[in-house]
């Protein structure tokens, strides 16, 4: 027996269905477009070249953070442990790049899977452990500042090769960092919407048990999460190193705080399953036009925070009320 | 039949205009939102109820109203979509003080629908709401308290560690003079007095974690009461209650009605509306089939209205051959859960497995799909041992399981529906790492027609569907990976009659390709109806395999029930 025919459905404009991911981040670039307006006109410095190449450069460091934490955070999760991730994989990575030793690859490599090693960890508690992502990386934080002060004797590491400073440094007037975050970012996007982990990832953190369901290896899809993430941050912590020239046992704090507010302004959900990395590099590029604008202005650092801190509930709250 | 239910809408529409009429001439409904008149003003503020029995008859029908059958509560044309999916249209209801009105539909007909909106959960997008007369808006929970008209949820929502006086008068708490301090003596000897004019007896001082469903039913209608509820609205309130507890509820309803309450009562039961309701509407497919004097009705012909068809059309004809073995359990058991199960289903055979909420179904199906893997037992498939410890071990020795909570294990709702489709089956369309895209949008265009899902395209958020559409994405998914063992937990819970009947085509569809189907189901009938073979899961065990043609529903409900 045929069914009732069925008029219900309903047909939404399809313009706005292939619009609708995109109209999320579309507030995020209307209020990068009127903040630099206003800035271009109340500054002089503001669209110059060296300016623009300036906050790109600012939001290097953050930003490959929030790419790598928009992973873990579309699980459903969290990392708390970036910032001292960072400071634990600098100093790796500048003991090794001493300028008659090693090969500038061997200190970056080392610097990447110490922070790939410290993600992983935290993958293994979450995904098998069943510890909380907060708690899991919470302790993470703490053992790997640990863990850089005791690698560092509590003292920066100086006396790197030129090779690893270069890192820090330009090609063609184009910061080196900046040229990394792209790199990134593109090939993160390409993964998570182009692969089938990258979908998983999404099924994961919308509804896990969904996905174990479907056939999914929630656990492994969560341990390669951290993973990245840490090997992210492990990247990360080699670019300040080399920005700053030295490996800092005390850098990078709260770096992880920065991090989860750029993927959370760029839209992606604190529960998981929504956003992406285009998100997450808007939200990144708007805090350091807020920073780099308040700079220009000389408004005191004071008030940044203050301004940052608004910025965040702000964005988030205008978030929920356009959804349902 | 369709043509009593036109009839029916067309008797309505006749009464609703001559009441409308009525109305306009009787007085001019006042264009304010909200009722400000002393005459309400027992609904207005809702202080502790101080109103004797005999001053709240009279509220009940406020003098000045020219004629004495001015309705206590109108609703007029409402409708209501969710994300474009039209839930509710051009629904009218009509309540009269001191009567039980029957709501009447299948899942999905739009019931709860229309009562949120009374209880201001739901903002309606068309229609007006009347009460005694007068235009109102009930913008929230709140709101709806205020205007009289209290809720009493299928899941109740008590504070449980609040004792029962004050659950009852949560938010009216009688103060001291002071600083707003609770006096809590008023307290308890309020609630008594509430709670007796139910003629119900409850240790007020009692917490109410302590009591069972049935009582902490009579504590939100007592609740209503503490707020002046003049329009009470339950729903399925006996779903979760002993029959006894039955007979007492009937009893509080009964004193409800002598002071003048007007119910709205929901129920799946068809005895208790012959036995309680006055006036039965009933809805279909989010539409008015029509509203009744429960006289005019008997039970077959409600059915026929809530369906929509003769119900001997609803299930196809089961398969005719059946092949080899395709999975044997041996002494599957899991602590907790279930023991020494053991049974087979053969190709081409839809087995039933019915049984009572909790007997341990979900359970041992969630173990043959790896899930929650069983502590003991074997598990053959096609003859051959199978190792199943997770979701894709199962997959790949060919088993689907739709599973019972859609909400819980199926879907990813901010997927649209293609991904959820493809979600079991990337692998066959990916290169590599990638996900061939094409490939992926042609294999969910072909589930989509193939099930017949409606959807405005595979890019749709899958959330935004009907349950029944959401259902068949979930059916979709699993059918996808190709199984040879399929089984469907509860696979029409919650949708409507429509999807309901194109899931049974796609049941008896598997079976004719030779698919062993497992089907869990609590609906008798249903289960009855589409297998070839039935167990009977009782506390965890098995405790009865029958055969379909040969047995009866009291069978079946005799070996489920613990002895």
């Amino acid at each position: 027996m045929p069914c009732p025919p069925d008029a219900r459905p309903a047909r939404p404009s399809p313009l706005l269905e292939v619009l609708r991911p995109y109209l999320q981040s579309l507030g995020i670039v209307m209020a990068l477009v009127v903040i630099g307006v206003y800035l271009s006109i109340m500054t002089p410095t503001f669209l110059t070249t060296s300016n623009l190449i300036n906050v790109a450069r600012q939001i290097s460091i953050n930003g490959i953070l929030a790419v790598g934490v928009t992973f873990v955070l579309l699980t459903g999760g969290v990392d708390l442990s970036l910032g001292s991730v960072v400071a634990l994989t600098g100093v790796v990575a500048a003991s090794f790049a001493h300028p008659d030793g090693y090969p500038v690859v061997v200190p970056i490599l080392l610097g990447i899977l110490a922070g790939a090693a410290c993600g992983a960890t935290n993958g293994v508690f979450v995904a098998w452990g069943r510890v909380a992502p907060f708690i899991a990386t919470l302790g993470m934080m703490t053992v790997a500042r640990g863990l850089a002060l005791l690698f560092s004797g509590g003292r920066p590491v100086s006396n790197m090769g030129p090779a690893m400073t270069r890192i820090g440094g330009e090609v063609a007037d184009i910061p080196i960092p900046v040229l990394i975050l792209g790199g990134v970012a593109a090939a993160s996007w390409l993964f998570l919407t182009q692969t089938r982990l990258g979908r998983y990832v999404y099924a994961v953190g919308g509804n896990e048990n969904a996905a174990r369901a479907a056939g999914i290896s929630v656990g492994r899809v969560k341990m390669f999460a951290y993973t990245l993430c840490g090997a992210m941050a492990g990247l990360a912590g080699i670019v300040l190193a080399a920005r700053i020239t030295t490996g800092q046992p005390n850098a990078g704090v709260a770096y992880e705080l920065d991090a989860i507010a750029a993927v959370v302004i760029g839209g992606t959900s604190l529960s998981g399953g929504i956003g992406g990395v285009g998100g997450t590099l808007l939200g990144a590029l708007l805090m350091g036009v807020i920073n780099n604008g308040l700079d220009l202005m000389n408004v005191s650092s004071y008030y940044q925070q203050i301004v940052k801190g608004c910025i965040i509930v702000g964005a988030v709250w205008l978030d929920r009320r356009n959804k349902p | 039949m369709e043509a009593a239910g036109a009839g029916g809408d067309a008797r309505q529409d006749l009464a609703i205009r001559r009441l409308e009429s009525a109305v306009t001439v009787g007085l001019s409904p006042d264009s304010g939102i909200l009722c400000h008149d002393d005459e309400n003003a027992g609904l207005e503020s809702c202080p502790v109820p101080r109103i004797e029995p005999e001053s709240r008859r009279e509220l009940s029908v406020p003098d000045h109203l020219p004629e004495t059958e001015a309705p206590l509560l109108e609703a007029r044309h409402v409708g209501k979509a969710f994300a474009g999916v039209q839930a509710l249209a051009d629904v009218s209801l009509t309540l009269q003080a001191g009567q039980v009105h029957a709501l009447m539909g299948e899942n999905g007909a739009g019931k709860s629908t229309l009562m949120r909106i009374l209880a201001g959960l739901h903002p309606p997008d068309a229609g007006e709401i009347l009460l005694s007369g007068r235009r109102v808006a009930v913008r929230s929970p709140h709101e709806a308290m205020r205007l009289g008209i209290a809720m009493i949820h299928q899941e109740l929502m008590p504070i449980p560690d609040l004792t029962v006086a004050e659950n009852v008068l949560l938010g009216h708490e009688p103060t001291l003079p002071l600083l707003g301090w609770i006096n809590r003596r008023a307290l308890r000897e309020e609630a008594r007095r509430l709670l007796g004019l139910l003629g119900a007896e409850l240790p007020v001082h009692r917490r109410m974690r302590g009591l069972s469903v049935a009582q902490m039913q009579t504590v939100e209608i007592a609740k209503a009461l503490a707020c002046d509820a003049r329009i009470v609205i339950m729903d399925e309130p006996t779903a979760a209650i002993s029959d006894r507890e039955v007979e007492a509820l009937f009893r509080v309803i009964a004193a409800l009605k002598e002071r003048g309450v007007a119910i709205v009562y929901i129920t799946h039961r068809m005895g208790e509306v012959f036995r309680i309701a006055q006036t039965v509407t009933v809805l279909r497919d989010g539409r008015h089939v029509g509203t009744y004097p429960v006289g005019e009705l008997d039970e077959r012909r409600l059915i026929a209205l809530m369906v929509g068809r003769e119900l001997n059309a609803v299930f196809p004809a089961p398969a005719a051959s059946r092949g080899s073995v395709a999975l044997s359990a041996q002494g599957l058991g899991r602590a907790g859960a279930f023991r020494d199960v053991s049974f087979e289903v053969r190709q081409g055979e839809v087995l039933g497995l019915a049984g009572l909420m909790g007997a341990g179904r979900t359970e041992l199906v969630h173990s043959l799909f790896g899930l929650m893997p069983a502590d003991t037992g074997t598990i053959h498939i096609h003859g051959k041992p199978a190792r199943i410890r997770c979701p894709a071990d199962a997959i790949r020795h060919g088993i689907g399981l739709v599973t019972e909570d859609r909400s819980e294990y199926g879907l990813v709702p901010a997927m649209n529906v293609r991904q959820n489709i493809t979600l079991s089956t990337l692998r066959a369309c990916s290169l590599g790492p990638l996900i061939r895209r094409l490939r992926e949008a042609r294999l969910a265009d072909a589930s989509i027609r193939g099930l017949a899902i409606r959807t405005s395209g595979s890019g749709q958020v899958v959330s935004q569907l009907s349950g029944g559409n959401q259902q068949k994405v979930v059916i979709a998914r699993t059918l996808l990976s190709g199984p040879q063992i399929v089984i469907l937990d509860e696979p029409t819970r919650g949708i409507d009659v429509g999807a309901k009947i194109e899931v049974y085509g796609i049941i008896a569809r598997l079976a004719r390709e030779g698919k062993a189907v497992i089907l869990i189901s609590s609906d008798l009938p249903e289960v009855l109806s589409m297998s070839d073979r039935v167990l009977v899961m009782r506390e965890g065990k098995l405790a009865a395999e029958l055969d379909p043609a040969r047995t009866s529903q009291e069978e079946v409900l005799e070996h489920a029930m613990p002895a």
